[in-house]
């Protein structure tokens, strides 16, 4: 089954001079694969990556999420479709400085606000086991390090059981140390959860340990 | 909290700046309106208005011309004062009427006679109407009711005849007649035109001066529940009792003038500071957006739309507005406060100690209000842009 379809993406800046990023860009994530993105920096990768996050909705072609159409949808269906269906994971962990750790994991599962706030609390709570930092639920999210914060980060892209987590450079922020046992955190996900990742990334090693590397070059995939 | 410190200084100079603006501003109306009758009823000498000759029918195309016009001879008491005085204390919009026995007299010591004006007085309903009691420096208004040839003396003319309370002093009306008195109070109004010449004694002590019965009243002062009727009404009495009555409004056109240019100024004041004040608002709350950029980018990537983030930026903003507001309110209470304790001494007031301070609800009311609309739309312009922030953007620029 397709998680995520991309058919002929194409995106081009007007400015500050006319510059197509992407030409005719297409491929698919299967349910449970692991895929990572490489390529030169400029090639357009991250440019890809956050039109398929659908949060860029200024480009050309069609753009498939659990095989529904979503290119054209109004920014407010692709909010609640990103809450519900995509977790994230940048470089930068972006927590929320004064909140602690167990709220800013619970936030997205808030705002979709399916369960109730036990529900949310106890699933979070799991998250975190899961990452093996529990013991941080309750400290302020400024005041934990930062491998510890990234494995935060994670947690919150995983509250709400999203379709396919989307990284840009998880681990280019952490030490070696850090970024295995976040790559390892990733690939338990992918093969016991059968979920879907998406990882834009410079560093070869990590890419060869994915299932499948999509190399870019100049807006195209290279195959 | 910053941003609502900002809130909380601008409602509190506000609330400073009016409280005591219009502490003052009463205290100068209250030194002209305190003492003065809303309306004043007293026989004018005055030539008759319409002549003889105006009412003779004949001789069109002619101009009637009266050479040397005299007054007409009047007597000064006002005719059936008394059951007037009664009239006017029924109708529902009088607080109170008073009659008053206005005497020419001297002040005699030794061989020196001192001019002077003695009033005569229901001293405790003057009291209770014109806060007789806050320029009674020295005594009360009691002890001239309780004695009934007492005097409560201008302070420049026992300064003059160098008396003290307890002290009798010999008054003469301008008939001759010599009647003494007993200094039981020194009366000091700020003004020392009206503390060099003039007395408070009782009613009956000015008739027997007088030589008069006790219908004799020279005037009436009548004292409304609502100020602002006080020129119709004067107008409707004048024909009504045939008198001359004068409202306090053109009794002090100064005074008025006075009084909406100090009013005019607080205002302009207080909207100036609540403009700076809200200006500030705006300002912080826009910083709080570019430092909030980060959680805006992730709460946006993680399915937060614009108009959710909209919301917690206004909702924000009106927290700032309610707890600046009401730390700003208890700031200037507490100022306020504080100023109110201050010594403030003057010659001209004598029962004042401190500074005046009004503690109106209704500029509280003001501040908290302008407080909630102005943090409402210094936040929304922000939050407007907060709403439009593109995430991607954001997260690409780290």
């Amino acid at each position: 089954m397709k998680i995520l379809e991309a058919v002929n993406i194409s995106k081009s800046f007007k400015k500050p001079v006319e510059f197509q990023a992407l030409k005719d860009v297409s491929f698919s994530i299967d349910k449970g694969e692991f895929v990572s993105i490489m390529g030169k920096s400029g090639c357009g990768k991250s440019t890809l990556l956050y039109i398929l996050s659908t949060m860029d909705t200024d480009y050309e072609g069609k753009l498939f999420l659990d095989e529904q159409l979503i290119t054209g949808q109004t920014s407010n269906q692709l909010a609640r479709l990103r809450n519900e269906k995509i977790g994230f994971v940048f470089q930068f962990h972006y927590l929320l400085a004064e909140f602690t750790v167990l709220e800013n994991v619970m936030l997205p599962a808030k705002k979709l606000g399916i369960k109730s706030l036990e529900e949310i609390e106890a699933d979070a709570m799991h998250k975190l086991t899961l990452l093996g930092i529990q013991d941080q639920a309750l400290k302020i999210s400024s005041r934990i390090s930062g491998g510890q914060k990234q494995r935060v980060a994670i947690a919150r892209a995983l509250i709400n059981n999203p379709s396919i987590i989307m990284g840009d450079e998880p681990t280019g922020n952490l030490d070696s140390k850090n970024a295995d046992t976040v790559f390892g955190i990733f690939k338990e996900l992918s093969k016991e959860n059968h979920l879907s990742l998406l990882v834009v990334t410079h560093d070869q090693d990590f890419a060869n340990r994915t299932d499948r590397i999509i190399h870019m070059e100049d807006g195209h995939i290279k195959f | 909290m910053i941003a609502a410190l900002g809130v909380t200084f601008g409602i509190g100079t506000y609330i400073i700046m009016m409280g005591f603006m219009n502490g003052l501003n009463g205290l100068l109306d209250g030194l002209i309106l305190n003492r003065t009758p809303h309306i004043h009823l007293y026989n004018e000498v005055e030539p008759t208005r319409i002549q003889p000759i105006d009412m003779w029918q004949g001789g069109e195309n002619t101009i009637k011309v009266v050479g040397s016009i005299k007054p007409k001879s009047n007597q000064t008491r006002i005719h059936n004062a008394l059951p007037l005085i009664d009239y006017l204390n029924k109708q529902n919009y009088v607080r109170g009427a008073t009659p008053q026995v206005k005497a020419q007299a001297f002040y005699l010591a030794g061989s020196t006679q001192l001019n002077g004006v003695l009033i005569g007085v229901d001293i405790m309903k003057e009291a209770e109407l014109y806060n007789l009691n806050d320029y009674i420096t020295e005594g009360q208004a009691l002890d001239l009711a309780k004695n009934e040839n007492g005097i409560i003396i201008g302070a420049g003319v026992a300064k003059k005849i160098a008396m003290m309370v307890g002290d009798i002093v010999q008054v003469s009306s301008a008939k001759g007649e010599i009647m003494p008195l007993k200094i039981v109070g020194l009366y000091q109004s700020g003004l020392s035109d009206i503390d060099n010449v003039q007395s408070y004694i009782n009613i009956k002590a000015a008739q027997r001066l007088m030589g008069e019965k006790d219908n004799f009243i020279t005037d009436i002062n009548i004292k409304l529940y609502d100020l602002n009727r006080a020129p119709k009404l004067s107008e409707d009495m004048a024909n009504l009792f045939d008198v001359a009555a004068v409202s306090v409004q053109s009794a002090n056109a100064q005074f008025e003038t006075g009084s909406t240019v100090r009013t005019l100024i607080s205002y302009a004041v207080s909207i100036t500071l609540l403009i700076v004040a809200g200006f500030g608002i705006y300002n912080i709350l826009n910083m709080l957006i570019y430092e909030k950029m980060n959680d805006i980018a992730i709460l946006k990537a993680t399915g937060f739309s614009g108009r959710d983030v909209k919301i917690i930026f206004i909702s924000q903003a009106i927290i700032i507005g309610l707890i600046g507001g009401i730390l700003g309110l208890l700031l200037g209470y507490g100022v306020c406060v504080i100023i109110d304790n201050t010594p403030f001494d003057t010659a001209a007031l004598p029962t004042i100690k401190t500074y005046p301070v009004m503690y109106a609800p209704k500029y509280y009311i003001i501040g908290i209000v302008f407080a909630m609309l102005s943090t409402f739309f210094a936040g929304y312009l922000p939050a407007r842009r907060a709403e439009r922030i593109d995430p991607v953007d954001i997260i690409r620029g780290q």
